[in-house]
């Protein structure tokens, strides 16, 4: 069971090193499973916004509201930041240690642009009259938009943390599955966006 | 706020006093006490424990719950616990018992068992089990302090809105149970990955899925149903938080919202979950029915399949919960054939309990009873669920005492008695000593009948058209005798369930260990000596067949073969973040229980700052030596 490797050693050959050890092996597949448990979530939450998007109450609908410019620019920043987080693992992989920071960083300062953004939206949104407490439609969308801009948030404090580790301790077999299972939740993230700009904004523009 | 100090203060007080007041070596101390020890734990064997006897006294508080409801109701224009109370008292023991009893003890069984079945030393995440049972622990206690602090909720179990939205229901009762059921819920969502990255990940050589015990696959379909039921009511319990305590409009019509979405989601929770709690059940009977016939399981593939389809179905038929709100003809029509559908696996089950003990060798020891006393009274559950399915009759029956009949025949008749069968079966496995038989048999008759005395008559009650969560009805619509009968039976379970209590304290007492296998057992768990080692296999066995233990017995053989030599076990560090982690969800849920919302800040800073301490930890646990493990095991053997 590769009990001979300690966590701080560094691993010499190139290949999938998250999955090296036992415990790595225990850490991505429990956390597949956990964004299993994250997808019923926002599938619910996807659930209340679509019965409830229609209940605006007199104040803005969905088609005056959303500005398909911005959504699709903070669009592009996020997908990007999957690929940006692709070439990192990569670089991992490849026991690359200073292509892989590099990499992260990208991811991290594209993620801030997308927050960025998206804060822009919500204070944009406030100030036309449609607040989480205005009406039904607003209470849905901010909590599955909020939510997913919670997890955008938590990614990137994550992410930095990891750096962090790096830098100090080395790619080390204990880094490894840390960095991965960081990785593929910036891809969940990325996924979920994905429906939101399908289930809330285009729908929004068109129906 | 201020009820928090003190809380806090008192804490301090008894930490003080337990490890003998503050001076210079008051922190050895403390490290080195037993406390701390349990606290700290990230055994799989102590957790398991601590989830099931923590469970065992919230089943208690919630049984008191239920004697004064059934003192209230013993006679027509009571008026002991009336309105208000009485409301609270139906709301706190259906919540208590679904979340803080009936899983938790469930937990606690599979912890420690289904490691030992599967082969493995220890669960695939220990500090996550750890985190799983404080945060349930946190949160029940959070739950049950509404009692003291401001009112318990009283909306019922279902808590359903537009009753528990602030504008009719303004205490903090339903603060209480929407952030004790959020921090017990995170709890059992980590439990949940926890139990299926064991069994996939952990499993010992040979110990192949067609080859786990029938308690280990219903622990796993049961942890799936956990992974995807769990994530509905938290974004439930969220929304209707957000509705109390930030005044946004998911359930409230005046702004547009819809009270029917959470009645969605509670549903799309709580039918998987009456399945979370009786499919282990399910796995504890096979168990128990086989070992006291003494035969193979029957039909152990098709058990195996019966409960993958029930864990699949038991996702497609919430709906039944809410025939009468109005979805139309198409959705109940849908709803009500997949829900009958439910009932061909079941009784595929059922039959093949019955085969099992046909022409066996049948030793009715208490498990035994329990198991037996189980079939019959399942069944009849069964029977009026399918019923109940029927939506036309649903009309007649819904929000009676029919469902209250129906449901308690489900969940005591099987979730509560297949815990009563694993505490005698599995006992000496957690505590190393057999409890007593012939006390266990006194607990089994008395239940047993007081069981079948307090909820057989209900189905009348119900039919004759008493609704249910009502605290009185009125003399001369022939609801006084069966209502007099429903309350006298409860005296039989009280009865029962102090011999239970006594036979624990006694058991604890006595000083004559079990032996590993005092049941002439058929798997792996009973290869280990009782108690278990901390390690659980000195070496990992090697398995050849289902009925892995017995296999091996019936080959003359002592015991297992090792599928590994004999070397240096990997063991994970006690941590005391855990409970630093799940105080911090409690001072969160505080906060927003009291509308602070600086201390809920607070609580959630503290919760993030120990995920953070954690992730900076480098600790990797450390090694048992083979000359400690040989050296034990025969200390062992020269006292034996
Ligand atoms: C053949 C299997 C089953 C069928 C067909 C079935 C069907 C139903 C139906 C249709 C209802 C709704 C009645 C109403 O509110 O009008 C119901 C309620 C309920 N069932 Fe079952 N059921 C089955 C098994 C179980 C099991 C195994 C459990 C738990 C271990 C369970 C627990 C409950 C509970 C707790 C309720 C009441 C919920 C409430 O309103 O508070 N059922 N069942
Ligand atoms: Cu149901």
């Amino acid at each position: 069971m590769a009990s001979h490797i300690h966590p701080n050693d560094r691993p010499k050959q190139p290949g999938h090193l998250e999955t090296a050890t036992f415990e790595g092996k225990n850490k991505v597949l429990g956390f597949w499973l956990f964004l299993g448990a994250e997808t019923v979530l926002f599938a619910c939450l996807f659930g209340t916004y679509l019965a409830l998007r229609n209940a605006n109450m007199g104040g803005p609908t969905t088609q005056q509201l959303y500005d398909l410019k911005l959504v699709g620019l903070a669009t592009f920043f996020l997908l990007t930041s999957s690929l940006t987080s692709v070439l990192a693992m990569n670089a991992m992989n490849r026991l690359k240690q200073g292509a892989m920071q590099f990499w992260l960083g990208v991811t991290v300062l594209l993620g801030l642009a997308f927050l960025i953004l998206e804060i822009y939206e919500f204070v944009h949104y406030v100030h036309e009259g449609h607040t989480f407490t205005s009406s039904a439609f607003g209470s849905s969308f901010y909590a599955l938009v909020g939510t997913h801009g919670a997890h955008v948030t938590f990614g990137l404090a994550w992410i930095m943390t990891l750096m962090i580790q790096t830098a100090r301790r080395g790619l080390t077999y204990e880094m490894a599955p840390k960095l991965f299972v960081s990785s593929l939740y910036w891809h969940f993230i990325d996924v979920v966006w994905v429906f939101i700009f399908t289930l809330v904004y285009l729908l929004g523009k068109v129906g | 706020m201020g009820t928090l100090l003190v809380v806090l203060v008192l804490a301090l007080f008894l930490a003080a006093i337990l490890t003998g007041g503050y001076n210079k070596d008051f922190l050895e101390r403390v490290r080195h006490s037993k406390v701390w020890d349990w606290l700290t734990t990230v055994d799989h064997k102590k957790i398991g424990i601590m989830y099931f006897m923590s469970g065992f006294f919230f089943l208690l508080i919630g049984g008191l719950e239920a004697v004064f409801m059934r003192l209230q109701l013993i006679v027509p224009n009571n008026d002991l616990f009336t309105g208000d109370t009485f409301n609270k008292l139906l709301t706190m023991h259906g919540t208590t018992m679904i979340f803080l009893a009936a899983m938790p003890m469930i937990f606690g069984i599979i912890n420690v068992v289904m490691p030992l079945q599967i082969g493995a030393r220890d669960v695939a995440f220990p500090f996550l089990n750890s985190l799983g049972f404080w945060a349930f622990f946190f949160g029940g206690l959070l739950l049950n302090l509404s009692w003291i602090f401001g009112g318990a909720p009283n909306a019922g179990w279902t808590s359903y809105p537009s009753l528990a939205l602030m504008g009719f229901n303004p205490g903090p009762g339903i603060d209480y149970y929407v952030l004790g059921l959020q921090i017990s819920g995170i709890g059992s969502l980590m439990s949940g990955i926890n139990f299926l990255a064991t069994i996939i990940n952990m499993r010992t050589p040979g110990m192949t899925f067609l080859r786990m015990p029938m308690f280990t696959w219903t622990s796993f379909v049961t942890s799936a149903l956990l992974l995807f039921a769990m994530p509905p009511l938290t974004v439930g319990l969220l929304l209707l938080m957000f509705d109390r305590v930030f005044g946004s409009a998911f359930f409230d019509p005046a702004l547009g919202g819809s009270p029917v979405i959470w009645q969605h989601l509670f549903w799309i929770f709580g039918h998987p979950e009456v399945y979370i709690v009786i499919l282990p059940a399910f796995g504890i009977m096979s168990e128990v029915i086989s070992t006291f016939s003494k035969k193979r399981l029957f039909g152990y593939t098709s058990m195996v399949f019966a409960t993958v389809v029930i864990g699949f179905l038991g996702f497609m038929v919430w709906v039944h919960h809410m025939f009468t709100v109005g979805l139309g003809p198409m959705s109940n029509s849908i709803f009500a054939v997949a829900t009958m559908a439910i009932g061909v696996p079941t009784g595929i089950k059922v039959f093949n309990w019955l085969f099992t003990m046909w022409g066996g060798e049948l030793h009715f020891k208490t498990p035994m009873l329990w198991a037996v006393g189980f079939i019959p009274t399942f069944v009849m559950g069964g029977v009026t669920g399918v019923m109940l399915a029927v939506p036309p009759a649903d009309f007649q029956y819904h929000d009676s005492y029919f469902v209250v009949a129906h449901f308690h025949y489900v969940l005591v008749g099987g979730t509560v008695f297949a815990l009563f069968a694993g505490a005698y079966y599995w006992w000496p496995k957690m505590f190393g000593k057999l409890l007593d038989d012939r006390l266990g048999k006194w607990h089994f008759w008395l239940f047993f009948i007081g069981y079948h005395l307090t909820f057989f008559p209900q189905h009348f009650l119900g039919l004759f058209g008493m609704p249910r969560r009502v605290f009185t009805y009125q003399a001369g619509y022939g609801l006084e005798s069966l209502n007099m009968l429903s309350s006298i039976g409860a005296v039989g379970m009280v009865l029962g369930t102090i011999i239970f209590t006594i036979n624990v304290i006694k058991t604890a007492r006595s000083k004559e260990l079990a032996p590993a296998d005092p049941w002439d057992g058929r798997t792996l768990e009973w290869s280990v000596p009782s108690p278990v080692p901390e390690y659980n296999f000195a070496q990992l066995p090697l398995v050849r067949g289902y009925d892995a233990f017995w296999i091996e017995k019936q080959a003359g053989n002592k015991g297992m073969a090792p599928a590994e030599p004999l070397g240096p076990i990997h063991m994970p560090s006690p941590s005391y973040i855990p409970v630093i982690m799940s105080l911090g969800l409690f001072i969160a849920g505080y906060g927003f229980v009291a509308h602070a919302i600086p201390v809920a800040v607070i609580g959630i800073a503290v919760v993030f700052i120990s995920m953070f301490v954690r992730s900076f930890q480098q600790d990797f646990g450390y090694h048992i030596e083979p000359e400690e493990i040989v050296g034990s095991a025969k200390a062992k053997e020269v006292k034996a």
